[in-house]
């Protein structure tokens, strides 16, 4: 090796590690203490209060709230977006085994598909407000035209509403990323596999849960935990499209904006802290919780 | 026979979600050329006449040109810093043996598992103090911060992948360790620094929570920003088909990224995902 090894090393990573200790690393450490203290924002006002502020979580009506509907996007946004994600790539993918390559048309869907995951949260929040805009929104006024006009409602403003008309926009944004990411997945599962399959009789069904759906699960796997962090997050969307925000009557409230509304609005940045402490042990647990449950025996093929 | 039939309900059935993909662009473009009256009348009508002073009046009176710019800025500045830094930063750690050196690359690698939420407090008064609230530089050094970590774990396994003995060459041939960096290996890693670039970029122009946070003056707002800032102000209320024009000028630059470049952008945000 050459000479001048140390110095290089220090002066490449000074630089990094300086900028990733004090906006990464400090923010994240003092989010830990602040968490027991009381602190509202004035210098050398902050006093150690053990565990209150996450005792008083457990009674705050809003953060309940909160965590209820983070756990309902949680429990449906992933299922649903992989659900249609893995349908519309088992059908983009469907006929390899008897055909060679995919059938014509099949990239042209996933140029489509995919578009959705480059807008950003900001301008699906304020595309779909208007979409579900009562009057002269887009949903009520497809609706109207395919002959439903009694179904059409005040999407945002109804408590009942609200939550799933938000996580359709989620849904809506990444199945198309997730379509991308399980058909490229599907495309490596290796021909003669699906060819001898098809020889033994098995049908599209059959395949699709015996052979396909193994070979993918990894990729499933990422998926879900991917989509879970976004179900816990929700905040951008919210805190654009719906009354309040967080409403009706905290229907769409999550965990963002909460801690959001308690640092920023209230100034209490010790309760906010502990907010935040508490997202990353459920995001922590959940992450871990989803891995193990979702192992499977790994398809290795040689 | 079969087959023409199973192709025709394959077509319908993926055609049905392109449908409903696409709809809502189409009809906010449409809508940004109507008026405000035709807006009101019906979501099916076509404007009588394309009225382009919406988008006009998106781009100077709503300040959506500005945010435009604001946002080139800063995602320019922070993705140069965290591509400069991140390749350098992954390169030692890939390549170099010293003390310190695991150490540095989980620390790294662990700041992917927080959420952002839990930094935003702190963070806050971090910026603050460093009296960095609402100037560019401030967004940039804290987006470049938290893309850091991904840039590193994803190019740290690229490098690790390059062949030594190139290295070993080029220092016989009398390159300094930073000449052996900049002129050997960086070319080498082009395709997982353009992968990882386009990640960065999208990621860093979607932001919207950290500029949410430490960006507080309107003139500096970033386009997200601005964009809800107009929609939620009931000032801006009564000019829906302005808004709708400063909905389609902030989504047509990545529209036109996507069309250039449609290949390397799933590739690249799909490669992202599954490391």
């Amino acid at each position: 090796m050459r000479h001048g090894k140390n110095r290089f090393l220090i002066g490449a990573l000074a630089a990094p590690l300086l900028l990733y200790g004090v906006f990464v690393v400090s923010p994240y450490a003092q989010a830990f203490y602040l968490a027991f203290t009381d602190w509202n924002g004035l210098a050398g006002q902050a006093d150690n209060v053990g565990f209150a502020n996450f005792t008083a979580l457990w009674s705050d009506g809003l953060f309940l709230a909160a965590l209820r509907n983070n756990g309902l996007m949680l429990l449906a946004v992933p299922l649903l977006t992989i659900v249609l994600a893995l349908f519309f790539a088992a059908l983009l993918t469907m006929g390899r085994s008897d055909r060679h390559g995919g059938f014509r048309g099949s990239g042209a869907y996933r140029i489509v598909y995919f578009f959705p995951q480059l807008l950003s949260v900001a301008i699906l929040g304020v595309l779909f407000q208007f979409v579900y805009t009562p009057n002269n929104g887009l949903l009520n006024g497809l609706l109207e035209a395919l002959g439903l006009g009694s179904l059409t409602r005040s999407w945002l403003a109804e408590p009942a509403w609200a939550l799933p008309a938000v996580m359709a926009v989620m849904v809506w944004a990444a199945v198309g990323f997730y379509v991308v990411l399980f058909a490229a997945a599907m495309e490596s599962i290796p021909r003669d596999v699906l060819e001898a399959a098809r020889l033994d009789g098995a049908g599209r069904l059959t395949t699709f849960r015996r052979i396909t759906l193994p070979f993918v699960w990894d990729t499933v796997q990422v998926a879900y935990v991917y989509l879970g962090i976004l179900a816990l997050d929700g905040f951008a969307l919210v805190q654009i499209m719906t009354v309040g925000p967080g409403g009706p009557d905290n229907a769409t409230e999550v965990v963002g904006l909460t801690l959001y509304r308690a640092a920023f609005t209230y100034g209490e940045f010790g309760y906010a802290s502990a907010m935040g402490v508490t997202l990353f042990f459920i995001t922590l647990t959940l992450t871990a919780l989803a891995l193990r449950a979702t192992r499977r025996e790994r398809v290795e093929i040689a | 026979m079969r087959r023409k039939a199973t192709d025709a309900v394959l077509h319908v059935v993926l055609l049905g979600w392109a449908a409903l993909v696409t709809l809502p662009l189409v009809w906010a473009v449409v809508s940004s050329l109507k008026t405000d009256a035709e807006i009101f009348a019906s979501p099916w009508s076509v404007p009588e006449a394309p009225q382009w002073d919406n988008w006009a009046r998106a781009w100077q009176e709503a300040h959506i040109g500005r945010y435009l710019l604001n946002t080139l800025i800063v995602v320019g500045g922070a993705l140069a810093l965290v591509m400069l830094l991140g390749s350098l930063t992954a390169y030692c750690l890939a390549r170099y043996e010293f003390r310190g050196n695991r150490l540095i690359y989980y620390a790294l690698v662990a700041g992917m598992l927080f959420p952002v939420f839990l930094a935003l407090v702190p963070l806050f008064f971090v910026v603050d103090q460093l009296g960095m609230l609402g100037t560019y530089h401030g967004l940039i050094l804290v987006y470049a911060a938290y893309a850091l970590p991904f840039t590193v774990f994803f190019l740290h396994a690229f490098f690790r992948g390059l062949p030594t003995a190139v290295t070993e060459a080029a220092f016989l041939d009398g390159c300094s360790h930073t000449a052996a960096f900049f002129k050997v290996m960086l070319p080498m890693a082009r395709p997982g620094m353009v992968s990882v670039g386009i990640f960065n970029f999208l990621g860093l122009w979607n932001q919207y929570l950290l500029p949410l946070v430490l960006n507080p003056d309107p003139d500096r707002y970033v386009l997200a920003q601005g964009l809800a800032a107009l929609a939620v102000s009931q000032g801006y209320r009564s000019d829906f088909s302005g808004l709708f024009a400063g909905l389609i000028i902030a989504i047509l630059p990545v529209l036109a990224a996507y069309v250039l470049f449609q290949r390397q952008i799933r590739s690249g945000l799909t490669a992202g995902a599954v490391r």
